[in-house]
């Protein structure tokens, strides 16, 4: 059994299978990652750090993929959700 | 902060992983540079472990016994410090590193095209899903919709079946005719033969539409319904995801920057794999898309002859000739009808980085200035995904790579003054 670790995903906690990506963990119901240029919600397109859509804030740094970061314990991810 | 290895390899995928061991087994000092967090590339990708490929797992581990080979994940190369020294990014590090010889295995990725609503989150490539859910997604109980055109749809499907999706619906462009000429000629490759079969039985029971393809990718604020032209006529399906995905793009960038030439969609390669560059070989997909086993045999090549080699290597050039002809077939096969560069209206965003529309591009007639005027391909995606999309709709010539090679970090950067100023 994987061992199970804890992700902020835009200020709330979520439990996770360590090796989750964090693109993975930003849960089941909403996978948005950041706002376009005019404002409107996208999520991620390739998921394999070609596109770019996926762009997040991880533990403070932004621009960061989520379709190529690992979840750490403890690991902070921030949206757009969260930023505007 | 430089290192040397006798052989460099671009691409941890079966091309990468094939040259690495092969270039090991010599004694040369290897090491493997990969973007993503393990090793795999996209169709090995871990994630589904009672799914994967046992040569992955071989590879895998006799590459992690061997002392003088260095893995490097998460490792991005942004450019060149000099003709035989390679700049990488790392998350939390960036630096150089020298190489004798360079094996380029950077593998594909999908052709993703643009249609109304495919900007809608809950639409993604077919891989994409794939990949999206072997990093841990949750899609058991999601309704599915898997578009487009390739075998790898029907793996998609399997991959996701498995992980308790309802793929609601596969549709295929390629007309029923062409499948079974396909399947037909499959008769030469009978593993694959066998493989197809068993992909459609996972699949099920997923409906599988031939000569069918999406219109429109409709809801509010994510996808909630595709609409499909299919022989019968219109249809419309709920789901919560599409994916969709046209098949595979060779990444040619890197090889690209550094001089390799290329004809059409491939980088020239000898029968050693061996590009126009001194020192430099591809192997795998971006010689051309040819698959799994093509791509084996093909690091397998490169990688002895990185090594010097060579009368090994040609004792493996009769397997390569059996995989070329797969690649034929392939591309026959599953070539794009014209519908499908036709689907745009004029507010269908055609560059998502900077949200520029069809009705925006068509008045221009070549790349250069649609970009200037527009800022099409000038956002983050460096116009791997827009590229694509303007050479397939109107033709264009897309070219043009420069430095980084994807998004950096300014001090990674800075390590090219540091570099140059050591030097002098």
């Amino acid at each position: 059994m994987p061992e199970m670790i804890t992700v902020i995903v835009n200020g709330r906690q979520m439990q996770v299978s360590s090796g989750t990506t964090a693109i993975a963990a930003l849960g089941t119901n909403s996978l948005i990652t950041r706002h376009s240029v005019r404002g409107k919600e996208r999520g991620p397109l390739c998921g394999m750090g070609i596109c770019q859509e996926c762009r997040v804030c991880i533990d403070g740094i932004m621009h960061r993929l989520a379709c190529q970061t690992a979840c750490r314990d403890g690991m902070r991810i921030d949206t757009d959700e969260a930023v505007s | 902060m430089t290192h040397r290895a006798d052989v460099v390899v671009v691409g941890a995928g079966p091309a990468g992983l094939s040259a690495a061991l092969a270039a090991a087994e010599s004694g040369a000092s290897v090491t493997v540079i990969d973007d993503n967090l393990a090793s795999g590339g996209q169709i090995w990708r871990p994630g589904l472990p009672h799914q994967s490929d046992p040569r992955a797992q071989q590879l895998r581990e006799e590459l992690a016994h061997a002392s003088n080979v260095r893995m490097l994940h998460s490792a991005r190369v942004i450019g060149m410090l000099d003709q035989h020294v390679l700049q990488i990014e790392l998350p939390d590090a960036a630096m150089s590193i020298c190489f004798g010889r360079l094996v380029l295995a950077t593998g594909a990725r999908e052709r993703l095209l643009p249609f109304p609503g495919w900007i809608l989150p809950g639409v993604t490539g077919a891989g994409g899903l794939q990949a999206l859910v072997k990093g841990g997604y949750p899609i058991a109980g999601k309704r599915v919709v898997i578009a487009g055109s390739g075998p790898l749809l029907l793996a998609v499907a399997a991959s996701l079946r498995s992980r308790g999706a309802k793929v609601v619906l596969i549709a295929e462009q390629v007309k029923t005719r062409g499948l079974l000429q396909f399947a037909s000629a499959l008769r030469q490759w009978p593993g694959k033969l066998l493989q197809a079969a068993q992909l459609r039985m996972q699949s099920l029971p997923a409906k599988y539409l031939t000569g069918s393809f999406v219109l429109e990718a409709r809801g509010k604020d994510h996808l909630q319904q595709v609409s499909l032209r299919t022989p019968k006529g219109l249809l419309l399906v709920d789901c919560d995801f599409l994916a969709c995905g046209y098949g595979l793009l060779p990444n040619l960038e890197l090889a690209r920057m550094l001089g390799c030439k290329a004809e059409g969609e491939a980088i020239q390669v000898d029968a050693f794999q061996r590009s126009s560059i001194p020192h430099i070989l591809c192997a795998g997909e971006i010689t051309g898309i040819a698959g799994v086993d093509s791509a084996l045999v093909q690091g397998q090549i490169a990688g002895l002859v990185a090594t010097d080699r060579l009368h090994d290597a040609q004792v493996l050039f009769p397997s390569r000739d059996h995989w070329h002809s797969f690649a034929s077939l392939l591309a026959q096969t599953f070539a794009l009808r014209p519908e499908i560069a036709k689907l745009c209206r004029d507010d269908t965003i055609v560059c998502r980085c900077e949200d520029v529309c069809y009705g925006e591009l068509k008045q221009y007639d070549n790349w250069r200035g649609a970009k200037l005027q527009t800022r099409c391909g000038m956002g983050p995606c460096q116009g791997r995904i827009c590229g694509t999309a303007i050479k397939h709709l109107f033709g264009w010539s897309v070219e043009s790579i420069r430095p980084p090679l994807s998004p950096a970090r300014v001090e990674s950067l800075i390590l090219n003054e540091r570099v140059s100023s050591l030097a002098d």
